[in-house]
This record gives C-alpha cells, sequence and structure tokens, in this order.
C-alpha cells in the first residue's frame, strides 16, 4: 500500500540538544502505527515537527506525496492531518456540545461556511451524533471546564477528527486515566477511527495498549527510531526492552508505589 | 422561529421611533449621543468576547468624525447618509492597517497598542492647523437624502438616522455572533492553539474583528458629529477611549442589545452628574463603575441573563 506519510531523515536541535534526528519512516494508509519511548525519547517532537507545531532542523515530511515540512499547523489540518494533545486542548469556558459544533462548524466545506450560523438545526444533530459515537453525549451541556479527564481526552479527540482528516495523530490518550478506563476510551477511540477508515498514529506509554492496539510499532530512543515493526517482534527487541520497556516497567512500578504509599 | 433579538430590536426601534415626536429636545440629543457611542461598544463587546480589551477606540471614532468634517469643508459633501458610510470605510480601512499589527498581540499588549495608535492620531490632530488643531472644526447642517432640514427637525433627523444605523449595527453584529466565524471569540479567547488546530487563523479572525470594530467605532463618530455639530481632537484622545472600555464594563457583553443600554444610561448619569454636581461628576460615574464591578460583574445585562436563568 502507498505510504500516505513519508518521513526523511527529520531531525530537529534546540540549540546544543538534539531532540531528534535521523527519522525515516514511512506510514501506509490504513495503519494503525504505535509510538514508544521513554520520557524525553522524541515522541512527542516527532508528532509536533509532523503537525507544524515545531519546525524541523533537517529532512523533509511528505504527506499523500506534498511536502508540509514549512506548512503551518493550520494548513497542514486542513490538508486532512489532525492532531490530539497529551493535554487535552478544548474550549473550557464553553459547552461540550459548542466545542463540538466549533469543530464540525470550522470543518464545512464550501465558500461562505464559515459565516453561515453554527447552531443550525443539522450542525447541532450531527455534533450530538458524534458525541453519541465517542460515548460522552451525556455530558454535552456541561462546560468544558468542568469534565473528568478521560471525557475531556474524549473530546479533544473527537474535535480533532471533525474535519475528517486521513491521518490522526493521537498524544498519550490514555495519559492520567485510571488503568480500568484506559481500555475503555481506546475501544472507544480506535473503534471509532478504524471505522472512519484513517490512519492512526498514538503515543503511548502502557505496552499493553500498543500490543492490543497498534498494527506496527516505533520505538524511540534518544531522539531516533531504535525498532520498527510489527508489535511481538518490537516489544521483544533486545534494544527495546533495555531502553524503553524496561524504562516504562520502572516508571509503572515506580507509580504503583507512590500509589500505594498514597 | 424568528430571532428573539432581532426582533426585539426592531419593538425598540419603533418604539425609538414613535418617542421621537414627543421627547424634549434635550432627550433627543442625549440619546442620539448614546446610540452613536453605542456603536463604538458594539465593536469593543466583540473584542471583548475574544478576551481583547482595546483602549484605543478613540483612534476609529475620531477618524470617522473627522472623515466626516473634512468631506464637508473640502468636497461639500453634506449627505449624513453617505458621510456616515465614508467615515466607517475610513475607520475601517485605518483598523486595516493597524490590525495587521495589532492582531499579533493579546491581553495588555493589545491594550496598550491600541492606545498607543490612538494618541498618534490625537498627536496629529492637535498639531495640524489644516485639521483645526486644538478647536477642530465645525460640521455643516447635514441633508437626509436631498432633504435639508434645520433647527428641532435636523436635531430628529439625525436622532432617527442614529437610530436606524443603530438598529442596523446591533442586528449585522448579532448576525455576525451567531456564525461560526463570530462564534470563535470565546475559543480564541481560551485556546488559540485548539483554533489553529482545527484549521482557522486566529490571528485572521482578530484582524476581521478589529476591522469591524473599527468600522463601528467611525459610523459612531460621524454620528456624534453630525448630532454635536463640532468636532475637535478630544474625539481620539484617550480618555474617550477609557469612556468607551467604561461603558462596556458597565453594559455587559451578553448581547447585542446591552451597549444601547449601557451607553444611555453612562450619558444619563453624566448628563444629570455634570449638571447637579459639576465638580463631583467623574466621582460620581467612578461609584457608578464600583458598584457595576462589585454587585454586576457581568455588567447590567446580567440582570437580564440571571433573571431568564430563574424563569
Amino acid at each position: 500500500m502507498a505510504p500516505i506519510l513519508e518521513v526523511h531523515e527529520l531531525g530537529k536541535t534546540f540549540g546544543s540538544i538534539t531532540a531528534a534526528r535521523d527519522i525515516t519512516v514511512a506510514v501506509p494508509a490504513g495503519q494503525t502505527l504505535g509510538i514508544i519511548g521513554a520520557n524525553g525519547a522524541g515522541k512527542t517532537t516527532f508528532v509536533n515537527l509532523i503537525t507544524g507545531y515545531l519546525k524541523p532542523s533537517t529532512g523533509r515530511i511528505l504527506f499523500e506525496r506534498r511536502d508540509i515540512t514549512d506548512l503551518s499547523p493550520r494548513e497542514i489540518t486542513r490538508l486532512g492531518v489532525c492532531r490530539s494533545f497529551q493535554v487535552p486542548q478544548v474550549f473550557p469556558t464553553i459547552s461540550v456540545l459548542d466545542n463540538m459544533a466549533i469543530a464540525l462548524g470550522i470543518a464545512r466545506r464550501g465558500a461562505g461556511a464559515l459565516w453561515r450560523p453554527l447552531r443550525s438545526r443539522r450542525l447541532v444533530e450531527d455534533a450530538g451524533a458524534i458525541l453519541e459515537r465517542y460515548r460522552i453525549a451525556d455530558y454535552r451541556d456541561a462546560l468544558a471546564s468542568t469534565l473528568p479527564q478521560g471525557v475531556r481526552k474524549l473530546l479533544d479527540i473527537a474535535m480533532a477528527v471533525a474535519a475528517e482528516p486521513r491521518i490522526v495523530l493521537l498524544d498519550e490518550p490514555t495519559s492520567g486515566i485510571s488503568v480500568e478506563e484506559k481500555y475503555e476510551i481506546m475501544e472507544v477511540v480506535v473503534g471509532a477511527l478504524r471505522a472512519s477508515g484513517l490512519t492512526i498514529l498514538f503515543v503511548e506509554h502502557d505496552m499493553e495498549i500498543v500490543e492490543r492496539y497498534a498494527d506496527r510499532v516505533l520505538a524511540f530512543y534518544d531522539g531516533t527510531v531504535i525498532a520498527d515493526g510489527p508489535p511481538d517482534e518490537v516489544l521483544h527487541d533486545e534494544k527495546v526492552k533495555q531502553f524503553v520497556v524496561g524504562e516504562t516497567l520502572h516508571r509503572t512500578a515506580r507509580q504503583g508505589a507512590a500509589a500505594a504509599h498514597a | 422561529m424568528p430571532d428573539r433579538t432581532l426582533l426585539l430590536l426592531c419593538a425598540i426601534f419603533a418604539a425609538a421611533v414613535a418617542v421621537s415626536f414627543v421627547m424634549p429636545s434635550w432627550a433627543v440629543f442625549l440619546t442620539t449621543i448614546a446610540v452613536a457611542k453605542a456603536l463604538v461598544v458594539l465593536g469593543l463587546m466583540i473584542l471583548w468576547r475574544t478576551g481583547l480589551v482595546s483602549f484605543g477606540q478613540a483612534l476609529y471614532f475620531g477618524a470617522g468624525g473627522y472623515a466626516a468634517g473634512l468631506a464637508g469643508r473640502w468636497l461639500g459633501l453634506t449627505d449624513a447618509i453617505a458621510l456616515c458610510l465614508l467615515g466607517a470605510i475610513a475607520a475601517a480601512l485605518i483598523a486595516w492597517v493597524v490590525g495587521l499589527l495589532l492582531a499579533r498581540y493579546r491581553e495588555i499588549f493589545f491594550a496598550m497598542l491600541s492606545l498607543a495608535f490612538s494618541m498618534i492620531l490625537y498627536g496629529v490632530l492637535v498639531k495640524s492647523e489644516a485639521l483645526g488643531s486644538t478647536d477642530g472644526i465645525n460640521i455643516a447642517s447635514a441633508t437626509f437624502l436631498g432633504y435639508a432640514p434645520s433647527g428641532p427637525a435636523q436635531v430628529v433627523s439625525v436622532y432617527l438616522l442614529t437610530v436606524l444605523a443603530g438598529l442596523i449595527a446591533a442586528s449585522v453584529v448579532h448576525v455576525f455572533l451567531q456564525s461560526t466565524i463570530g462564534q470563535l471569540t470565546a475559543p480564541i479567547r481560551d485556546n488559540e492553539i485548539r483554533v489553529e488546530y482545527l484549521g482557522v487563523s486566529a490571528r485572521a479572525v482578530v484582524h476581521l474583528e478589529v476591522v469591524i470594530a473599527g468600522a463601528l467605532a467611525g459610523a459612531g463618530g460621524v454620528l456624534t458629529a453630525l448630532a454635536v455639530g463640532h468636532i475637535d481632537p478630544e474625539m481620539a484622545y484617550w480618555t474617550t477611549s477609557g469612556g468607551f472600555v467604561f461603558v462596556t464594563i458597565l453594559a455587559g457583553t451578553g448581547s447585542v442589545i446591552a451597549p444601547f443600554l449601557g451607553s444611555l444610561l453612562f450619558e444619563m448619569v453624566r448628563s444629570f452628574a455634570m449638571a447637579y454636581a459639576p465638580e463631583t461628576w467623574q466621582l460620581m460615574l467612578g461609584a457608578a463603575l464600583l458598584v457595576t464591578i462589585l454587585f454586576f460583574p457581568g455588567g447590567l445585562w446580567s440582570l437580564f441573563e440571571r433573571r431568564r436563568a430563574r424563569a
């Protein structure tokens, strides 16, 4: 299958610090790609580079064979590359339904689309249907600032994909969420996104989640990719065990101990 | 289902026209000034909802007034409707140029930069003999599509044009605020990153809002100039901008009707305070603002919102 996203020798430096180096990856359309790595390994930098939040120091990024390296986040979004954030980016002072309606209103195509009334019956119904799909319809009238973290994450993702992109990048969709909720959220999100035929890249620390939902895994260490392949292969790779999984296990153990202590 | 706000605006307009035949001339004049200045506050309301406070709306207010004054003096143009359009367009053009820079800034930087631009115009007006310097310029009596009223009929004609302009401006702003781009005010205030990642330029939206607010202030400046019959650099002074911010806080930003309510109250309090306590009228205005902030932090309009919420 032809790659929807190609990254060639991507690098990013901040002064003397190298955040990303020599990253070359091709992602076929429809694939679900898990991105793993210890803290500071370059996962979020990779997502930020693809979505235009950061500009690369070296290398090129192609989306559907078009060079998007120097485009702004807005232009990249309009082309069909959307993202969610580790810290959910929603509009806290308006309701969940209004958050969703605004995302949908902006996504409408055609001349003068932004000038049409936002609260048309059709758009409100569509927004409500998306909230149902992401199982957050019960919160539709709540202010986004009052939402539990898991619901806020789902709203962030639902808003990101309102424009019907072709690829979506999820930055730690389950961070800050209880273990029980993690699987529930991933089931909802991956189910909805796969049903739409989207290519998915998701950053994740939980290896069980990566193993369950990813078709392919990229393991990052020290700003570059140290392993790339099917989950069972990558997660059993010696380097990955040493630099990524081991680190994650230590982190999980530390969190568990801290929780028990608390 | 018809829009309730638009219906209410039409009802207020009809009432304003009806009472013009029985109101004393001082009340007609006061209401004209209040509605003309409410146009400026209407623009400030849009910016306020976006989290932006402009301390420089007097720039566009003054530009509108001077555009009308100079068009009358240099071109012999006296038609009030043409002057209104000219003033609004002139102010919108200035706002577009200034907005290229303003739209890059937020919070206190936006406020101070807008203030700085208005003070540049004030400085130019004060120093230019051709523009009347500190004395300003007298405005010739306006005509209305060929009709040339005089005396009390002139005052009422300007009043009727002003309330018509108020109806049109408030309706247009209301429709704008209901549109997708108009509904982006709170999102831009809350989270520009998400706005950008939904595919919209927050800067472009803010730029558009600056232009709309500028055009409204320009029209307000023309109508004020026509009512007063005189323009001077005070129109572009920072205290004039401060007055508009004062009314925005007093009125609240919950509805396009609020600026008219707030402006009318402000002009009444100011007029009566100046008449009955000429030495302490600023003190009384300050006290009124203090009471508003303490008891109605959402402005006077929040009273109606609370009542609706209880109902």
